[in-house]
């Protein structure tokens, strides 16, 4: 089969950026390689500079990777770039639209640069904004609507030319709970009901969660894990339990205490907080508010949980998500 | 799979893209409409022409005395100058709706769709020109109202127009691709600055250069904004040196084409870095 079978295709993506005089580049992607399936969401998780932006960057024409391929569409994205732009739909991470135009003249300007008679930009436009429940707001000028507003009307202006990849960069970045919860539906009709392929990028578990088909995990340039949600969780045995302290476990006592009782996995310290994989859960934690207990440790909670997609993370690149955040997140500052 | 075998078309590598020639035209509609929401900004850019015009006409009303100045009226020699001047000034501007653009993600956006880089380029100047014949427009009314007279008839005031055109083309295009490789407003107003002032005074702006020393009329000589300016005077005048007008013409329009065309490459550059 020609590289049509798979709707995004990316190959042994490399990808550096200079870092500034006398530093070593900046490895943004380091032999990245996936496939998606027509009409699937992928998610693309990972914290802050793993390299999720620079893929879809380089999906999108934007940027050029050193070496490696990728096809969009079946389409070759350096050698039939016109033909990768047409058939894609691109929401980048910052608001797209212009704040000085009405959100019918972002829509109808796209539409026109996409190819369509003005007759067929103004129809498509008024049913975007219908969709997006922007129609009240259509003949407003941009830079009056709200965050969650502006989100709508980028994905609308994604959507104008009825892509057949849409391309999602952390789209819900910065929206408060209910704008959020909106996108998603709107995301998941999307998928369901017109078959696009998406490619989402996400540092919301949660978000990955509920939107990705498949999941690509990824860390340093690479990625380390991929699948569905629920194949990456099954993965994983046992339930994930988590303890509260009240004081750091600074000297690593609580944490020897801990690793010697059985059916104790490896744990992992994260501030207050110690995580543990166990066997059954319902029988970890007696056990482990009892040995606390005998010791004197105060503690704020105890929780035992199934696997989540923390867990899953946690597994594939050795550290909480959470602080794979607030290390990484200042390298691609300087890419992104 | 079947949608894909089914149309044949969309696989062959073959996507339909628009004409440069309408892209343009969308892409000019865009910044027109943005430019006329907002007619304070432009004559806010004429506080400064204006002032220039009224103060130094009266300033230096006496120069057209000393020898050598081949003007009888100050303020007639001025104006067209003060044209070329606003016309360079306020294209310097042009490239912060880029940089605008790309703190926002419509850069991006555009760049991702099938638009020709020319068009984006092409449309954000065509809007900027008509900035600067209204512009020019209005300093020849606030020069003629403050009594500067010219002999030669509507096609004076037409090369004058074109002139200043091509100067605010050229110089817009020049600060786009400045936007483009800095992506800073700071480093794109800084540089403006520094490059403005040199081709404001290094050239018959103010002064006949038969005044100035010899190698500030060297200097001018390879100043884009001189030759609009002498352009528009010769045309201007009573019995104008065709040959003149035409060369510096010349000059003025192969210049704007060669920046337009190296601006428009630094969309590359801008791609590169991202």
């Amino acid at each position: 089969m020609p590289s049509t079978s798979h709707a995004l295709e990316a190959s042994d993506l490399v990808k550096t950026y200079p870092a500034g005089r006398k530093k070593p580049p900046v490895r943004a992607l380091d032999g990245l390689t996936f496939a998606v399936p027509e009409g699937v969401v992928l998610g693309l998780l990972g914290p802050n500079g793993a390299g999720k932006s620079t893929t879809v960057k380089i999906l999108t024409t934007l940027s050029r990777a050193d070496s490696g391929t990728a096809t969009v569409a079946g389409f070759d994205v350096v050698k039939q770039q016109n033909d990768v732009r047409q058939a894609i739909g691109y929401v980048p991470q910052k608001s797209s639209s212009d704040p000085m135009a009405t959100g019918v003249e972002n829509l109808v300007l796209s539409g026109r640069i996409y190819g369509l008679s003005r007759q067929e930009a103004v129809r498509r436009a008024a049913e975007l904004l219908e969709r997006f429940d922007l129609t009240e707001a259509g003949g407003r000028q941009v830079r009056t609507y709200s965050g969650g507003m502006q989100r709508k009307l980028d994905v609308a202006l994604g959507l104008v030319h009825r892509p057949r990849v849409l391309f999602l960069d952390e789209p819900t970045t910065g929206l408060d709970p209910e704008a959020r919860a909106d996108l998603w539906n709107e995301v998941e009709r999307l998928s369901d009901n017109e078959g696009l392929t998406v490619l989402l990028t996400t540092h919301y578990l949660e978000e990955a969660d509920r939107l990705a088909d498949q999941l690509a995990i990824v860390d340093h340039g690479q990625v380390v894990a991929e699948g569905t949600p629920e194949a990456l969780k099954a993965e994983l045995r046992g339930d994930s339990v988590q303890v509260e302290l009240v004081d750091a476990d600074v000297d690593g006592n609580v944490r020897r205490l801990l690793g010697h009782l059985p059916g104790i996995g490896e744990i992992v310290v994260d501030g207050n907080t110690l995580r543990a994989r166990v066997d059954r859960g319902a029988t970890a934690v007696p056990a482990v508010l009892g040995a606390l207990e005998e010791k004197a440790i105060p503690v704020t909670a105890v929780t035992v949980s199934r696997p989540s997609l923390d867990d899953v993370y946690l597994q594939y690149t050795g550290r909480s998500f959470r602080a794979a955040e607030n290390t990484v997140g200042q390298v691609e500052g300087s890419a992104a | 799979m079947a949608t894909i075998t089914a149309n044949p078309a969309r696989t062959t590598g073959t996507a339909r893209r628009g004409g440069l020639v309408s892209q343009t035209g969308y892409i000019t509609g865009r910044w027109l409409r943005a430019q006329y929401r907002s007619p304070a900004l432009i004559a806010f850019t004429l506080v400064q022409p204006a002032i220039w015009l009224l103060l130094f006409g009266q300033l230096f009303k006496g120069v057209v005395a000393l020898p050598g100045f081949g003007d009888s009226s100050y303020i007639a020699f001025l104006t067209p100058g003060i044209v070329m001047m606003t016309a360079l000034m306020t294209s310097g501007w042009a490239g912060t709706t880029f940089i605008a653009d790309m703190e926002r993600g419509v850069m991006d956006r555009m760049l991702t769709s099938p638009v020709r880089r020319g068009a984006l380029m092409a449309g954000q100047l065509i809007s900027n020109g008509t900035t600067t014949v209204i512009q020019t427009i209005i300093v020849f009314a606030i020069g003629i109202a403050a009594g500067a007279r010219y002999d030669g008839g509507a096609v004076g005031y037409l090369v004058t127009i074109v002139a200043s055109m091509l100067v605010g083309t050229a110089f817009g295009s020049l600060s786009n691709a400045v936007a483009l490789l800095t992506r800073q407003q700071e480093a794109l107003i800084g540089i403006f600055q520094f490059v403005s002032l040199p081709l404001t005074f290094l050239s018959s702006i103010m002064l006949d250069l038969e005044l100035a020393p010899h190698w500030v009329q060297v200097a001018a000589r390879y100043n884009p904004v001189d030759w609009a300016a002498v352009a528009a005077r010769q045309a201007l005048s009573a019995d104008p040196d065709w040959s003149s007008v035409a060369r510096h013409g010349l000059y003025l329009a192969a210049f704007t084409l060669i920046v337009g065309y190296l601006s428009t490459r630094a969309f590359r550059t801008y791609q590169r870095s991202v």
